[in-house]
């Protein structure tokens, strides 16, 4: 079989290959999106990009809940007479071509008007006529053509939320005053005692003090607003010697031209609030792809099926109205959303979301079935045994560690340096204006103000900011994403790490599958092959996958058990393969790793154990990280795998398993009352509440765009074995901003000279000022550079020569 | 010598105008997404080339 690829969607057609207009398809599905495509002359999405599509999902009555007038309500986000406007999240959208084709939809559907996509967002937003068409329309067209909008629960409680574009407007207006100050000052820099300018000095002095007016009170006013909360905690903050320089600056300086002393520092103090907001500006790097504030409401449907026991009527209801005992309908691929027993239907469950292990769980009716798993094969009947928010899993979020804000318990190493600081600077203040008083009075005020103007820590503000977002740009673009700066500096803080072991140090759908027993025949492993390729079983799946090819055959007989194995016939042989007691193994000793029994014509021979498959890189970056950190792991699972990692991992490490999600808080919880700054590495919901609690919480994704639970970073798999080197980055930075504090302490022991001695004249602070920013700004922005791209590709140039 | 005045006064108003075009593009949302119309300004073309309709780039929602 020569492999061809789909010509939409990109994917091999192994099986069946669909021939339509001479294009290869590998189903159905992608076959009918070409036609909608082609039809509708919007062919060019091919030649955009090539193979830009996905094929699109089954809907058997998926979106039935958009009939619901209460849940469109939530959903729309503009609405009148008859025109609605709704924004649609769609994680498929990844090129050109899908932004084309997004934004060409009203000639697919004529009742809508227009479409916008929001690329880094990955949204779309949809006008559409009400008279002619509704949102389940809209939403099923474009499932139709591939992209499926992903509606989660969390749209439904979020409401419109506002864009907070202030830092923007601070940004233009210190900019614009800045700019017309600097113009207006430039005359009197060199006081020259010309004709002219003496004429209209004031009239220029007066438009500063109007520019800087909107400046000191709307764009500085964070600072202002900052200083006074540290004040009253009794904080020596950051913010406070800067409010406080702010202020002297624009007191000292409308009282110079009121009194017409001089021109005032106008053009410094814009100045500095305008710089101050640029390392804002420039550390606020957000990944808007990207949420780290999910809670399973983000994967929790908005409604589901419930069949009304009396009439056997289908009904859709809000996920809060379920109540004990409502009978529900779950679909193929459907979320379970609450805790529930099963009452019929072949249940296969997918956990994935809540535990990283992606093997689904075969369940009989009678079983629990737990919040927050996918129902894998066919539809499925249970009932709900408590409703969404006492859910095992959901319960977790109503621990108080959510409701806190990380920021809030943590001091950052410029506010630390502040709390000296701003003493030092008292101190030097009232001993100079002490000296002044008495030997010339008149100057003591002017010397008090002047420390105080030239003291005001611009540079050292601006080095942190600017350090910790370039190191922060650094890891976006090698696919590690920090939800602020201050993961940084938390990081190089670190000193115990915790890993979750399923699906963040294990890979995700594959296994190393190893057989014990008597050796197999070569006719047996042939049946063996043949009858596994009848069954659908994820377990099946891999082990057929890894076994040798042998021709096809036709068996005689098949059959399947549901939760016990399969039973396959040809000629004279017999096999079975399952679990133990359905192979009748002799020795029935319990293993705890998953397991297929085989026996050939009832005999038993042996058995598969399927081991986890650990990431690449996994004992190195142990190694490495056991030489600093402390490094443990914390599992949901049970002790199988232990004999293994304890072979491969350093004698350090220490391995806990059987944690509940609770446990796992918990477990953090002590450790940090014995002063430890945790890290914690997963990647399931159960492990929300280990990544809350934990000072540094970091997820690891197989797709950053699919899944992560609410974090402070998100990682992608792929990128995992350099956990090290991430971690030695963040700590260099920290240590390239200590040296700019040095840097800038310098700048400001020259600039107290001039103020101490009283000849602070406006025109050395317009230049000290700026000066030492932008010197430090390019110090940490090269050095940052520098470092974090040796360390980052020297380490990698080491594994490739291993 | 009034003329200074008058120079002066020009300047700020043509500075405050652009400052003013400057807050409305943040207002209407230009810089929230600062990426897509850079793709979506050479679709155009692809258009034209087709040469079916009319050819005009969806037209702007409003911003609520």
């Amino acid at each position: 079989m020569i492999a061809t690829k789909c010509f939409h969607c990109g994917n091999e057609c192994d099986k069946t290959i669909v021939k339509f207009d001479h294009k290869t398809f590998c189903c159905n599905g992608c076959k009918t999106v070409y036609e909608i495509f082609s039809t509708n002359n919007l062919s060019c999405y091919y030649d955009l990009q090539s193979t830009p599509g996905a094929i699109p999902k089954e809907l058997e009555g998926k979106y039935d809940y958009l009939d619901n007038p209460d849940i469109i309500e939530r959903l729309i986000e503009f609405s009148n007479e008859n025109i609605q406007i709704v924004t649609l999240y769609i994680p498929h959208i990844h090129c050109s071509s899908c932004i084309w084709i997004l934004e060409n939809l009203h000639k697919l559907h004529t009742s809508i008007s227009a479409s916008q996509v929001n690329f880094p967002k990955k949204t779309v937003r949809v006008t559409f006529d009400t008279s002619e068409t509704t949102l389940k329309e809209v939403v099923t067209l474009l499932n139709s053509i591939g992209y499926e909008p992903y509606i989660s629960l969390e749209d439904y409680t979020k409401g419109n939320q506002h864009i907070n574009r202030s830092l923007f407007y601070k940004l233009g207006v210190a900019g614009f005053a800045f700019g017309n100050v600097m113009f207006l000052s430039f005359p009197e820099y060199f006081e020259v005692s010309e004709y002219w300018l003496e004429q209209y000095k004031h009239a220029f002095r007066w438009l500063m003090f109007a520019f800087s007016i909107p400046v000191v009170f709307y764009a500085g006013q964070e600072y202002l607003i900052s200083a006074y909360k540290g004040l009253r905690n009794n904080i020596l903050n950051i913010d406070v010697p800067i409010a406080l320089g702010i202020l002297v600056l624009f007191i000292r300086s409308t009282v110079e031209i009121i009194f017409d002393l001089g021109t005032g520092f106008f053009d410094s103090l814009t100045g500095l609030i305008f710089f101050l907001l640029l390392g804002k500006f420039f550390q606020q790097k957000t990944y808007t792809f990207l949420s780290f504030e999910r809670d399973y409401k983000s994967y929790f449907p908005i409604a589901v099926t419930r069949i009304s026991s009396d009439q056997k009527l289908e009904e859709n209801i809000q996920v809060y109205e379920i109540k004990e005992g409502d009978r529900l309908l779950i679909r193929n691929e459907e979320l379970i959303p609450v805790d529930s027993i099963l009452i019929n239907g072949n249940a296969r469950i997918d956990y994935s979301f809540v535990t990283g292990e992606s093997e689904p769980v075969s369940k009989r009716s009678g079983d629990k079935l737990f919040a927050g798993g996918k129902q894998m094969n066919g539809a499925i009947e249970i009932e709900a045994l408590k409703s969404v928010e006492q859910s095992y899993l959901t319960q977790l979020w109503s621990n108080d560690i959510f409701k806190k804000n990380k920021a809030d318990s943590f001091t950052n190493l410029t506010d630390m340096v502040s709390q000296y600081f701003t003493i030092i600077i008292l101190c030097i203040a009232v001993i100079a204006t002490s000296y002044w008083l008495f030997k010339d009075a008149s100057k003591a005020m002017n010397v008090f103000t002047a420390v105080l103007i030239i003291a005001c820590p611009c540079a050292l503000a601006l080095a942190r900011p600017f350090a910790l977002g370039n190191v922060l740009r650094f890891f976006g673009k090698h696919k590690f994403y920090l939800k602020n700066a201050d993961v940084i500096e938390q990081m190089a803080n670190a000193d115990t790490i915790l890993f979750d072991k399923t699906g963040t140090i294990t890979v995700h759908k594959k296994n190393n599958i190893e057989y014990h027993g008597q050796p197999l025949s070569h006719t047996e492993e042939a049946l063996l092959k043949n009858t596994l390729r009848a069954s659908n079983h994820p377990l099946s799946r891999s082990l057929y996958d890894t076994l040798a090819a042998y021709e096809i055959m036709t068996l005689d007989e098949y059959q399947e058990y549901i939760g016990s194995g399969i039973e396959g016939k040809h000629a004279e042989n017999s096999i079975k393969i399952g679990s133990t007691n359905f192979v009748g193994n002799p020795d029935n000793e319990k293993q705890l790793n998953t397991s297929v029994h085989i026996s050939t014509n009832d005999n038993y021979r042996g058995h598969f154990i399927f081991y986890n498959q650990y990431r690449k890189g996994l004992e190195k970056l142990f190694k490495k990280l056991s030489i600093t950190y402390e490094v443990s792991i914390i599992s949901g699972d049970n002790q199988g795998e232990r004999s293994y990692l304890q072979k491969i991992l350093p004698k350090t490490t220490s391995l806990l398993f059987n944690q509940k999600p609770k446990d796992k808080l918990n477990h953090i919880k002590n450790l940090q009352e014995n002063h430890r700054n945790v890290m914690m590495i997963g990647d399931g919901l159960n492990d929300a509440g280990a990544l809350a609690q934990s000072n540094v919480g970091i997820a690891i994704s197989e797709n950053v765009n699919v899944f992560s639970p609410a974090c402070d970073a998100i990682l992608d798999a792929s990128e995992f074995e350099k956990i090290s080197d991430l971690l030695h980055i963040s700590k260099k930075t920290i240590q390239v901003i200590k040296s700019s504090f040095i840097i800038s302490f310098f700048y400001n022991i020259i600039g107290l000279y001039f103020a101490v001695i009283g000849q602070l004249s406006p025109i050395v602070a317009a230049i000290l000022m700026p000066l030492s920013s932008i010197s430090i700004v390019i110090y940490v922005t090269v050095l940052t550079n520098f470092m974090s791209f040796k360390l980052y590709h020297k380490k990698k140039g080491d594994v490739e020569a291993l | 010598m009034g003329v200074i005045y008058v120079l002066l006064t020009i300047s700020i108003l043509v500075a405050i105008v652009f400052f003013i075009a400057f807050i409305f593009s943040i207002k209407n949302g230009q810089y929230d997404d600062v990426y897509t119309p850079s793709i979506r300004m050479l679709f155009e073309d692809e258009l034209v080339k087709e040469g079916q309709e009319k050819s005009s780039t969806p037209s702007k929602t409003k911003q609520s």
